[in-house]
């Protein structure tokens, strides 16, 4: 069973202890001044951001079929079947497709460092795999990010807005964009003024299918495609022949 | 032998001791330092320009291999040396613009080892690699005969089929598959140049660069050697290029039309600045030029016609790459002087390195042999002359 993480906004009291437990988990630097950053970058893997006292998280989104993974030509990134995104640093060469892919701008870069790695919320893997919640998850004072078996928190979600149609937009961020994702946000306020992707432009197809499209053809096209050409060349080669060995037989029989 | 210090030769130096210092920012400080990409613009002007350009201003060598070898156009064949030298060069060179591009490039080899046959991006790095190594056989004949070896010319010459076929296969997949890294960004690229069939769009781009960069270099090499050019060559191949300029259009056209385009193409905004910049390059100017016979029967116009095309296909990618994001991500990026200075360095490169080649190996020697060799062969090409104002 795959795990997930439910962000419920409107329980969120923006006390940002997910930031710093994440910061914590991941072994990255936090005191004042990255608190105060509000934007995601290689040193901050998740932010929590307020807008008219309404607050709204931003992390991985953890895609069932994530654009990243397809697109890394090192496999440096997999989705694990715990739910987790994972990046293996030491396959990377650093073509930051997996940068531009990305829907939701999660895979930021080390633009400073001498050999730069990917980061990005990696939801706690080993955490995960040992049936512990993740760290943002576990240190939530409210319960606002949730973590637990995926199917159960679709369900939880739909309860609470079900229960509560007052509170909440009525739509699961994450339950149908680009094909699903393991992280799921109900909330009262529109995740696009966060900084979320439209729902409707990033649509429900998995972002992989896009290029999957092309690359499933490759397979026959590099033979049929190899006959054609070395037909062209036999029979353009083979004219040439015909035409020299008629020409010396005709030079043959003048003489 | 005295050097000599000509006006383009300081040019030279100049770019070369700029590149060398950004090469030197780049490889000590880091990507951040030497340029202007961010997190919201991880791809800039090193994959817009010496990638996706580099690749396409290299495609006149499986454009005439596969013109002369394939389709047995014989009047070609005395550009099919330099256009496979410039095929060789640019790819070398786009692999060096990799080494730069690339966060950890001394792990460039682990495409060979951990392979995601789901990305587009390892397909292209396979071929590239793949096809750099079938360039470099089909180069290595020039020098062998330079050296007057004999024996391994002609091992070459029993494997060229193979080096020919190989060839136009995968110029084929690795020219199409780089607009193909792009089907990946529907929500990202602006819809005038996302599109699904970026692939065709690619490919067909790809013939008809290859055409005019033939054009370009045969023109501009006459003009720095001293060398008479062959008037049926250039005929033969301002006429494909036209035709390839055609198809293109009507890919684009058609493309604009059937996603409903057609009147935000005409309506001015930021990125329709760019594309009538773009159309008019690649399409108004070199269609209209190539579609009097004068043009066409002219060098000196072939040469401005080939060039308007080149510039326009790399607008176009330009486009493609950076100005197309440049809404989504809700800024400009504009690469900075040591991104431009690496890029100009490698052009540099390129053009001091085909100097060399010409100079000391035998390029364009073939041309002479041939007209020796095979007189009838001249009558035919003078025949194309009278052909191509029909």
């Amino acid at each position: 069973m795959s795990k997930a993480i439910l962000y419920d906004a409107t329980m969120c009291i923006g006390c940002k202890q997910c930031e710093s437990a994440c910061a914590q988990q991941n072994k990255l630097p936090y005191d004042d001044t990255v608190a105060a950053e509000s934007v995601q970058s290689a040193h901050k893997y998740t932010v929590v951001l307020s807008k008219n006292d309404k607050f709204m998280r931003r992390l991985c989104m953890h895609c069932e079929k994530p654009a990243c993974a397809s697109v890394c030509p090192v496999g440096a990134l997999h989705k694990t079947k715990e739910g987790p995104v994972v990046y293996d640093v030491w396959k990377c060469i650093g073509c930051r497709y997996c940068m531009v892919s990305c829907v939701f701008r999660q895979p930021k870069y080390e633009w400073g460092s001498l050999n730069p790695r990917v980061r990005k919320c990696i939801m706690c893997p080993d955490r995960v795999v040992a049936g512990k919640q993740t760290a943002c998850a576990e240190i939530c004072p409210t319960g606002a990010t949730k973590f637990g078996e995926r199917d159960d928190l679709i369900n939880e979600a739909k309860d609470r807005i079900r229960q509560n149609p007052s509170n909440y937009l009525p739509h699961i961020y994450g339950l149908k964009e680009v094909g699903g994702t393991s992280v799921f946000i109900i909330a009262a306020a529109d995740v696009e003024d966060y900084g979320y992707p439209n729902s409707a432009k990033i649509g429900d197809t998995p972002m992989p299918e896009y290029t999957g499209r092309v690359m499933e053809r490759i397979p026959d096209f590099i033979p049929v495609w190899t006959l054609v050409l070395g037909g062209i060349y036999w029979v353009s080669h083979r004219r040439d022949e015909v035409a020299a060995a008629e020409a010396q037989t005709k030079n043959g029989s003048g003489r | 032998m005295k050097f000599k210090l000509t006006f383009w030769r300081v040019v030279f130096i100049v770019i070369m001791v700029l590149g060398l210092y950004s090469t030197f920012i780049r490889f000590s400080r880091g990507l951040g330092a030497a340029t202007n990409m961010t997190d919201q613009f991880p791809w800039g002007l090193w994959i817009g320009f010496d990638l996706l350009c580099g690749v396409m201003l290299a495609a006149g060598g499986f454009c005439m291999v596969g013109a002369v070898y394939l389709f047995n156009v014989e009047r070609l064949h005395a550009v099919v040396r330099p256009a496979v030298l410039t095929a060789f060069l640019g790819y070398l060179l786009f692999i060096v613009g990799l080494m730069f591009d690339l966060g950890r490039p001394w792990f460039i080899w682990h495409q060979l080892i951990y392979m995601n046959f789901h990305s587009v991006m390892f397909e292209v790095g396979v071929c590239v690699m793949t096809y750099t190594t079938v360039l470099f056989f089909e180069f290595l004949p020039n020098v062998f005969e330079a050296l007057n070896w004999t024996t391994p010319i002609k091992w070459i010459k029993k494997i060229y089929p193979v080096l020919i076929v190989a060839g136009i296969l995968l110029s084929t997949l690795h020219q199409s598959s780089l607009g193909s890294l792009y089907l990946i960004m529907p929500s990202k690229l602006h819809p005038f140049w996302y599109s699904p069939a970026l692939p065709f769009f690619f490919f067909a781009s790809a013939v008809a660069v290859g055409l005019a960069m033939t054009i370009f270099e045969s023109t501009q090499s006459a003009k720095a050697f001293g060398r008479q050019l062959e008037l049926p060559v250039l005929v033969t191949l301002g006429g494909g290029l036209l035709v390839a300029l055609w198809v293109n259009l009507l890919l684009r056209v058609e493309d604009f039309f059937h996603r409903g385009l057609l009147r935000q193409v005409f309506t001015p905004s930021y990125e329709a600045y760019f594309l009538w910049l773009e159309l008019v390059l690649t399409f108004a100017i070199p269609i209209t030029m190539l579609s009097f016979k004068k043009v066409r029967l002219s060098p000196q116009l072939l040469y401005l016609a080939s060039i308007s095309t080149v510039l326009g296909f790399i607008t176009n990618r330009l486009n493609i790459a950076l100005i197309g994001f440049e809404t989504y991500v809700g800024h400009h990026y504009v690469p900075k002087w040591t991104e431009f200075s690496v890029t100009l360095m490698i052009v540099a490169m390129g053009f001091a390195l085909f100097g060399l080649a010409v100079r000391y190996l035998p390029i364009f020697h073939t041309e002479i042999k041939h007209k020796l060799e095979q007189p009838e062969r001249i009558k035919v090409g003078t025949g194309a002359l009278s052909h191509a104002g029909d």
